[in-house]
């Protein structure tokens, strides 16, 4: 590896010092399955590195019905995967960290480190963003809020200024009669990444009728990327096969797939519809409630 | 990028070394420690040859910056066998002729060993999950399940 200034901060508000006195060429370190990798073997060569690593206040998940779930960037996937509260309240989060590697990436990963390293195939991100949840970021003009569905602008590229850092996500307590769901499509079982991938959130209400969707695409377009059309066509039907159908022919449309070695875009297309249409079933059985032929 | 100084703890044992930064703990713990049990494989965080306990969770320690570990509790392969007596997963990889060249065993062990601390019965179907981040290219992965099963069933 080229060499570079390491620097080791203890609070957020050092490491954001840091960032602006330091100026532009330095990279966060957070778990760095992502980064060292690509420090390694793909050209990255960053002037200075400043890791996370003893800055105890982005690390813990914590839960108040009130404020919803928060989750320090800092948080292992492997704790979000194992944590309780997040499996039984907020499945389609641990399905999501799950998916992130091996049990070895799962200890190093954080969810911080998922969403800055903006890979449109980042396996938590779709199920943070059909979650409906928030990022804080902390920067030299103090905190502020984005959705976490605006951060990404392309491959590896946020809207997070080089001397901001992302501190937490948060999700808002779900509705009842609400279920998520997220799958991906991968050639082998394990450890691989996404050639597509469909997250679905969905809340019925009283008379079974979808009152709020959201649906993200995962590889399938320059950024983790939000179905707004598929959602609008879904609000306000009754869970039947046929909407499935009709919800997944939208949101194949919606995609905007290249050709790579993982997979043509056609085949992305007709993998985004299937996904879809798997995702909404599931989730109206969670729900538990019987979907109309 | 000047030298700096990093406490280890590796096996119950501190050490301090005073090297560059960029180096990876599997690279500082083979080279300047002596510890050459753990391999590099891939150097991407892809193979598992690497593995070592960080604070008791498995990790691959070609990603992990030395200065990432300071302070922490590493085990390596080297710190499984107790007073010159194999852990019984080491025993039953041995009995149950579950290596073959041998290069992904290091990693292999401590992998196994993580699994059986955190769920001591697993089923077949966790096994293969537990050693899903550790490629080995020669036996087929039967022998190694089996010796976890049988380990399993005897601590």
């Amino acid at each position: 590896m080229y060499r570079f200034e390491y620097y080791r901060p203890t609070s957020v508000a050092e490491a954001v010092a840091l960032l602006r006195e330091k100026g532009e060429g330095g990279k966060i370190l957070a778990g760095g399955t992502d980064l060292i990798p690509q420090m390694k073997e793909r050209g990255r060569h960053p002037k200075y590195i400043v890791s996370l690593s003893l800055v105890k206040e982005l690390r813990g998940i914590s839960f108040d019905n009130g404020d919803g779930l928060k989750i320090g960037a800092g948080t292992l996937m492997a704790q979000v995967a194992e944590h309780p509260l997040i499996n039984e309240r907020f499945n389609v989060l641990a399905q999501g960290a799950e998916l992130i590697g091996s049990l070895q990436t799962m200890n190093l990963a954080t969810v911080g480190g998922n969403v800055c390293n903006a890979a449109p195939s980042a396996d938590a991100v779709p199920a943070f963003i059909v979650m409906d949840s928030e990022v804080g970021i902390v920067g030299p003009g103090g905190s502020r809020t984005m959705p976490m569905w605006q951060v990404f602008e392309g491959p590896g590229r946020t809207a997070l200024k080089p001397d901001e850092i992302l501190t937490e996500v948060r999700v808002p307590t779900p509705t009842q009669n609400s279920a998520g769901v997220y799958i991906r499509h991968c050639p082998r079982k394990e450890l691989d990444i996404a050639i597509a991938g469909v997250g679905v959130y969905l809340g019925l209400d009283s008379n079974n009728t979808i009152s709020h969707a959201r649906v993200c695409l995962a590889s399938v377009a320059p950024v983790p990327l939000r179905a707004t059309k598929t959602e609008e066509y879904l609000v306000g039907k009754q869970p039947s096969e046929a909407v499935y159908e009709q919800a997944g022919q939208i949101a194949s449309g919606e995609a905007r797939p290249i050709t790579d070695m993982r997979g043509s875009a056609e085949f992305r297309h007709v993998l985004v519809k299937v996904l879809a249409i798997r995702c909404l079933r599931q989730a109206v059985d969670a729900i538990g409630v019987r979907t109309t032929r | 990028m000047a030298k700096q100084s990093f406490k280890l703890k590796v096996n119950g044992s501190e050490y301090e070394v005073y090297t560059e930064p960029n180096r990876p703990l599997l690279d500082v713990v083979r080279e300047d420690l002596g510890l050459t049990g753990s391999k590099e494989g891939c150097g991407t965080g892809d193979c598992g040859a690497c593995t070592m306990l960080l604070d008791g969770a498995p990790v691959t320690t070609c990603l992990v910056l030395v200065g990432e570990a300071e302070n922490r509790d590493i085990t390596t392969v080297e710190g499984i066998a107790k007073n010159g007596v194999l852990h019984p997963v080491q025993a039953a990889f041995v009995e149950f002729g579950a290596l073959q060249c041998g290069f992904c065993i290091p990693g292999m062990i401590v992998s196994s060993v993580a699994l059986l601390d955190r769920n001591p019965h697993p089923t077949e179907a966790e096994i293969r999950y537990g050693i899903a981040g550790n490629l080995c290219r020669c036996t087929g992965y039967t022998k190694i399940v089996e010796a976890i099963q049988a380990a399993s069933s005897r601590m």
